[in-house]
């Protein structure tokens, strides 16, 4: 069963019972005016309350996903889903599908959509290249842990294996990047199947699940009943910690001297982030969070220390070093974090709360594991939380921040950093920002200053660049009620692997604030051919295959606005925020030599943190 | 700080020991062979998200069987894996959080009872017909098939035992060979 959280009191099952209920009601309505669409008389007879009850797959599958509560299908036709297609025609559905146009934008606007709501993000595509386009988006859900539901169609069942027109074994290519997936042979399993979808991608440790879809299953009939329970007996969800572990956790915590948090994405699934909050202030530690644990506590608290690891701050990762006790909530001690693993954190004894048991002690042994979800875990955890001495670690936590401060120059040049400071002043920090990845992904990590959960969302484990742009659609539509800004930040290259997804935001009047660093160059290789391949930029100056991303922006019918110097910035944002019915583009002509400072070069120890340029690209 | 990364610190070596990784340069590896037991569901899906996940995350795989159990829903597998602590206990919580499988035990360090079968086609003459049914029956195989040249040998046991009858097997030429690999069960002693 789906847990309750802060934000969703009423649990996942019970919407789906409502939604059962709400569509039967619906379809007693039905039944009495006799059908209203006025389509083919012999398939509405089926549902008209004389005949028998069957249903088509495909008319299944449309009912199932309203019965589940989906608010949205980022999906694309194709000859394998035309039935799904036809259905959504004639049923006329509660949910929206917004048709993308390219099946990888479909899947990241579904994870955009999930990451910016906490709801199961749902992806329809047609079998063969709609199936192989959609690997990445699946690749970076399974990476990062985003609940999305990917619908594929596949050739008829009779088809399959004999290399088929479109034909792809789906679930052969998505084995190893899904957190579960169905071929569905029988029409009578379909109801069950997308049930067990969602609850799968929903709980736990969320991830993508791939359903595949026989053309035929499609066209055959069966009863639709939409189950209200999963029946998935190799399933469990942790939940809660053993009590022994609190307290185990407890004496650890009380016992260290220079403890720090550690939080990671698991505590903006697990809707923790007051929780963490509290145990921070109450107890006086400093927290440090991952990419993905952005928002999780916020950055503007003194006992912030943004984010860790390779682009993190050297402060965070000074604390890493000198710490007694790391508590990591919902993280993964992912390479990026650690650097070095055998020189990390030489001194920490680690408590290590996590709800996938495989990810404690995976990569750094735990002193103590606990598997379960990270709010529970807290609940569990506050109320023996007393506040602790940690006035001198403070102090030393203070120094290193005077010490090494994150900066950039101020000399006229235009630099990303700048661009991305003016837009928290605009938006005081109440905006999702969407990242794409590359150096514009760090500097937006640096300087944004994250103080809500769900405020920032990026391509983290797979670093997919032309996420940004997809996802920020997808977080355009989940905010769309609420009005929140939706900033996609983007480098010139990834902008343009995902660029057709404009036309989409444009057709749905989405006021996205899309933002290009342009560099004319891939910026984090040219970073680390500069720095480490002594300044040799193979490939990566992109000043020739670059559009004029003004022009691009207008032909997709949206906005298209310019800076080139630090003084046009704030114009340039003040009319991008003046534009509410469409998307804008603002490209910032950026300076082509900044870097992302301070960096952990791949594979080194933590402690050989670079802070600064060690060589003037004007001296080579 | 750069004492620190010189001179492993008690957490590092901590850290270390409890993953079974050598603690100096130069150590031998801790690895060790285990004995997993998996009940899956009964579904070729299922076999492939097993193997699969071998595959992927770069576990090793010596030996693997399947065969379904008294509920023909579901089936048993029994693996032959290798790593260090760390590396099996990964093992372990990855083949968990497969959602096909019901049930994973680790038997190595269990009572347990492990058996593979083997069937050996070997060659022989007059000369050394004698000296190989010696061995035949040492080891308690059975003869199931003979041609004027070759015979094939049926023989059960441990691993470590068929390994040995293969070994001895090999000076007279072997022709063909066939394990099913490693099964194994939990060894319930009531009378201990």
């Amino acid at each position: 069963m789906s847990t309750p959280t802060d934000a969703q009191p009423v649990s996942a099952a019970a919407v789906a019972q409502i939604s059962v209920e709400r569509e039967r009601e619906q379809d007693r309505q039905r039944a009495s005016t006799n059908g209203t669409s006025g389509k083919s008389g012999d398939i509405e007879a089926t549902h008209n309350g004389t005949g028998s009850t069957l249903m088509t797959g495909a008319e299944i599958l449309v009912r199932a996903l309203d019965a589940e509560g989906v608010e949205f299908v980022f999906g694309h036709p194709g000859g394998a889903v035309i039935n799904i297609y036809d259905e959504m025609a004639r049923v006329k559905p509660r949910f929206e599908h917004v048709l993308v146009r390219h099946e990888q934008g479909g899947t990241h606007a579904a994870e955009g959509y999930a990451k910016a709501t906490g709801k199961v993000g749902t992806v329809l595509v047609t079998s063969g290249p709609g199936a192989t386009n959609c690997v990445t988006g699946i690749a970076d859900a399974f990476m990062d842990s985003v609940p999305i539901v990917v619908f594929t169609g596949q050739v008829p069942t009779p088809l399959i294996g004999n290399d088929a027109f479109q034909e792809c074994d789906t679930i052969g290519v998505t084995r190893s990047i899904t957190k579960h997936s169905f071929l569905v042979m029988d029409v009578a399993d379909l109801a069950k199947t997308v049930r067990k979808a969602y609850h799968i991608a929903r709980t736990g440790r969320p991830g993508p699940v791939v359903v595949d879809l026989p053309k035929d299953v499609l066209q055959a009939r069966a009863e639709f009943e939409y189950p209200s329970t999963v029946g998935l007996p190799g399933y469990v969800v942790p939940t809660k910690a053993k009590s022994d572990a609190i307290g185990t956790a407890v004496a650890m915590i009380n016992d260290a001297s220079r403890p720090l948090l550690y939080v990671g994405g698991g505590a903006i699934n697990g809707n923790a982030s007051a929780k963490v909050t509290e145990l921070a202030r109450t107890a006086r530690i400093p927290v440090t969070t991952t990419l993905h644990g952005l928002g999780a506590f916020p950055e503007t608290d003194p006992l912030s220390l943004g984010m860790l690891g390779m682009h993190g701050t050297w402060y965070a990762n000074q604390a890493v070093q000198n710490a007694d006790l790391i508590v990591a909530l919902g993280a993964r001690f992912d390479d990026r974090v650690t650097g070095k693993l055998d020189a990390w954190a030489p001194h920490a004894r680690i408590i290590h709360v996590d709800i996938d048991p495989s990810c404690i002690s995976k990569n750094v042994p735990a002193d103590l594991g606990i598997v379960g979800d990270v709010g529970q875990v807290l609940d569990q955890l506050l109320p023996h939380i007393t506040p602790l001495d940690t006035a001198e670690w403070l102090e030393s936590i203070e120094s290193w921040k005077e010490e090494c401060p994150l900066s950039f120059d101020r000399d006229g040049a235009l630099r990303p950093q700048h661009v991305l400071q003016r837009l928290r002043e605009k938006t005081a920090g109440d905006a999702v920002v969407v990242t794409d990845v590359g150096q514009n992904q760090m500097w937006a990590a640096q300087y944004f200053q994250y103080a809500h959960p769900r405020s920032h969302i990026t391509s983290g484990g797979l670093g997919t660049m032309g996420f940004s742009l997809p996802a920020a659609v997808g977080a355009g539509f989940g905010m769309r009620e609420t009005g929140r800004p939706v900033i996609s930040i983007n480098g010139d290259g990834g902008f343009l692997m995902n660029a057709q997804e404009l036309g989409v935001a444009a057709a749905h009047g989405l006021p996205l604030k899309v933002v290009i660093m342009n560099n004319s160059y891939l910026g984090m290789v040219r970073q680390w051919q500069e720095l480490l391949h002594d300044n040799r930029y193979s490939h990566t100056d992109l000043t020739a295959t670059n559009p004029d991303f003004v022009k691009l922006a207008e032909a997709f019918n949206c906005v298209g606005l310019r800076a080139t110097s630090p003084d046009e910035v704030d114009d340039v944002i003040e009319a991008a925020w003046r534009v509410t019915d469409r998307p804008v583009v603002m490209e910032f002509r950026v300076i082509t030599e900044e870097m992302v400072f301070p960096m952990v070069p791949a594979g080194a120890a933590t402690d050989d943190m670079i802070t600064q340029r060690f060589s003037n690209p004007g001296d080579v | 700080m750069t004492e620190i990364t010189r001179q492993a610190t008690a957490q590092q070596l901590f850290r270390k020991t409890t993953a079974g990784e050598p603690l100096h340069d130069g150590d031998a590896a801790h690895e060790h062979t285990h004995v997993i037991t998996v009940v899956v569901e009964n579904s070729l899906g299922a076999f492939n998200r097993v193997s699969n996940l071998f595959s992927a995350r770069g576990f090793n795989l010596h030996s693997v069987a399947v065969g379904v159990t008294e509920d023909p829903a579901l089936s048993r597998m029994t693996i032959v894996t290798s790593g260090n602590d760390r590396i099996i206990g990964q093992v372990v919580n990855q083949l968990k959080k497969l959602i096909d499988t019901r049930d994973v035990v680790d038997l190595t360090d269990l009572p347990y009872v492990e058996r593979e079968l083997c069937l050996v086609n070997v060659r022989y003459s007059k000369e050394t017909r004698a000296e190989l049914m010696d061995v035949i029956e040492i080891f308690r195989g059975k003869v199931v098939n003979i041609t004027p040249d070759s015979m094939t040998v049926e023989l059960t046991g441990p691993t470590k035992k068929v390994n040995a009858f293969v070994a001895l097997m090999a000076p007279m030429g072997i022709v063909d060979i066939a394990r099913s690999g490693c099964i194994a069960m939990h060894r319930e002693l009531v009378y201990e």
